[in-house]
């Protein structure tokens, strides 16, 4: 992808992103996800119906790579079953690592594809994914 | 001034971190590599040539600290591997005994985290009562906000001298005549302060005082507790081993050594000490007294410019100390921090270990910069001019 499509993606995602809300509401599941830096710091709330996420929001403070990758990450996965959620969050591990991965199936989250490029980034880039992985991991 | 005595000031790198570690001048550095290439034998334990000249070494850091924060004696420096370590010691070793269930501590929510955990952990234990007291309107410890949280179960004050963010330098010596005349014992955090102004513990008349060597253009994993010798003498050793015994038997007989031996349990961070005692012997020359002024200088310098930019928030304006922390409006502070270094500009981003701050400033993360005396108006300059394009920090902090 063009870099500055890129700098668009993540600006736009950063500036406007999706779903940032605090929630009080039982039917989500919650997961706190840090940076060991101790600066970014988000709260993930998920909502899953008959094995399919129908809802996530987040809230919290986190740096523009952080926030930008959460907001795409919930365009992402909105509407896939748990299964298919953990597959989506797997090709992603593997692209910030630097491993082979399915381009394909990443949609917009394919702006952090040189992300580990900057070591300090890649922990604020998978940083939601942490935190889903808290929730769906255990399902 | 003096930037040629430090090797990292030769790499193109503007360090405005001074706040979380200083460089070390060559001769501190040299020091260290002389113990370990030249006479690199243990302290106190040999009686050949080479372990004497360690032990004069290691011996004649303490009183050079001694002096350089003019204890009484050098029965009352204790060396540790830094602050944190002290304030342990202080806290698990003397408080701990001494505090009753219901006993108050006073600390501050500007404070740096080893200044508060311990105590926090300390209170769970004893079911202690920590009141934080009210910091006035530029986020500053008062007499008379101390005043109010005073109260008959108060026994500690513990503060430091100048904090990490805010900077700001406390009434310690007032703080101290009306903790004594209330048999109120008082802790002090010299980690920031040590390297920047001059320091005289009998003026203050403070108990207990913990720095960090590397904060002050020494080696990092040494620190010094000073106490007064009469409290030290009553300071249990939390960590007890070679060095610090005198005898022992089978039948758990323990006999232990004098101070300050007694509280340097185990072989000590010998190197460390060694590059101590030259960092004080550059500060002495420097001169404590032009090194602040010098800073007061570059930090009025700072927010002189800062200042003039709208959409940057300082946090303090107001500060003793060459610590200014800001951040700008709609820009996380990391990436304000990440667009710098992209600049080989060093600042910091974040809560600063201070956690608790954010419930007074309501801010949880800032950007920080903090000076020392071979930072320059030119740097700061460099750095100003890359913050005054706010459009240009968007573009290039991804
Ligand atoms: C005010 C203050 N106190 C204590 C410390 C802890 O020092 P050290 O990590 O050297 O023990 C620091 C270091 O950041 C500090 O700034």
């Amino acid at each position: 992808m063009d870099e500055e499509l890129k700098r668009a993606i993540i600006l736009d995602n950063y500036s406007n992103p999706m779903n940032k809300r605090e929630v009080n509401d039982d039917s989500y599941l919650k997961a706190n996800t840090n940076n060991e830096s101790c600066i970014d710091n988000l709260d993930i709330y998920v909502k899953i119906e008959d094995d399919k996420i129908v809802d996530i929001c987040f809230n919290g403070e986190a740096c523009a790579i952080s926030t930008s990758s959460t907001s795409i990450m919930i365009k992402n996965l909105i509407g896939k079953t748990i299964s298919e959620a953990k597959e989506y969050v797997n090709i992603f591990e593997h692209m910030v690592n630097e491993e082979p991965y399915d381009e394909e199936k990443l949609n917009d989250a394919v702006v952090y594809e040189d992300i580990y490029k900057q070591k300090n980034r890649v922990k604020c880039a998978f940083l939601p994914y942490a935190g889903i992985k808290k929730i769906i991991d255990n399902l | 001034m003096n930037r040629n005595d430090f090797p990292m000031l030769n790499q193109d790198i503007i360090y405005f971190d001074n706040g979380a570690t200083t460089f070390k001048p060559k001769v501190v550095i040299d020091s260290m590599v002389d113990y370990y290439s030249k006479h690199s034998a243990n302290a106190h334990r040999g009686d050949y040539h080479i372990s004497m000249i360690v032990d004069d070494k290691y011996e004649n850091t303490r009183e050079l600290v001694k002096n350089f924060i003019n204890a009484n004696s050098t029965k009352e420096i204790i060396f540790t591997s830094g602050t944190t370590d002290g304030i342990n010691m202080v806290a698990n070793g003397f408080f701990k005994y001494i505090l009753n269930p219901g006993d108050e501590i006073i600390l501050s929510k500007a404070d740096h985290a080893s200044n508060i955990l311990p105590w926090q952990a300390l209170a769970n234990e004893l079911n202690l009562v920590i009141k934080y007291v009210d910091l006035d309107d530029h986020n500053y410890v008062t007499v008379d906000n101390i005043k109010k949280v005073l109260s008959p179960r108060t026994k500690v004050i513990s503060l430091a001298i100048i904090t990490n963010v805010i900077g700001d330098l406390r009434p310690i010596k007032e703080l101290c005549d009306i903790a004594h005349q209330n048999n109120i014992y008082v802790v002090g955090d010299a980690a920031q302060s040590v390297g920047h102004r001059k320091t005289d513990v009998q003026a203050l008349d403070i108990d207990f005082l913990a720095f960090s060597g590397h904060k002050m253009y020494g080696p990092t994993g040494v620190g010094v507790l000073y106490g007064k010798e009469e409290l030290l003498e009553r300071l249990r050793p939390t960590s007890l081993g070679g060095g610090m015994n005198e005898t022992f038997d089978d039948q758990n007989n323990i006999s232990l050594k004098s101070l300050p031996s007694r509280l340097e349990a185990g072989t000590p961070n010998i190197a460390g000490v060694i590059g101590l005692g030259e960092a004080i012997k550059y500060l002495n020359k420097i001169d404590l007294n032009k090194i602040s002024e010098y800073e007061h200088n570059l930090r009025e310098y700072l927010i002189d410019r800062l200042i003039k930019i709208d959409y940057i928030d300082i946090i303090n304006i107001e500060g003793d100390a060459a610590t200014v922390a800001f951040n700008v409006d709609g820009i996380f502070a990391q990436d304000v921090a990440v667009y710098l270094d992209k600049y080989n500009i060093c600042v910091r981003a974040g809560n600063h270990c201070t956690k608790l701050l954010k419930d007074v400033i309501n801010v949880r993360n800032t950007v920080r910069v903090s000076l020392a005396f071979y930072n320059t108006t030119e740097e700061i300059d460099t750095f100003v001019d890359l913050l005054s394009d706010r459009d240009k920090i968007i573009r290039e902090m991804l």
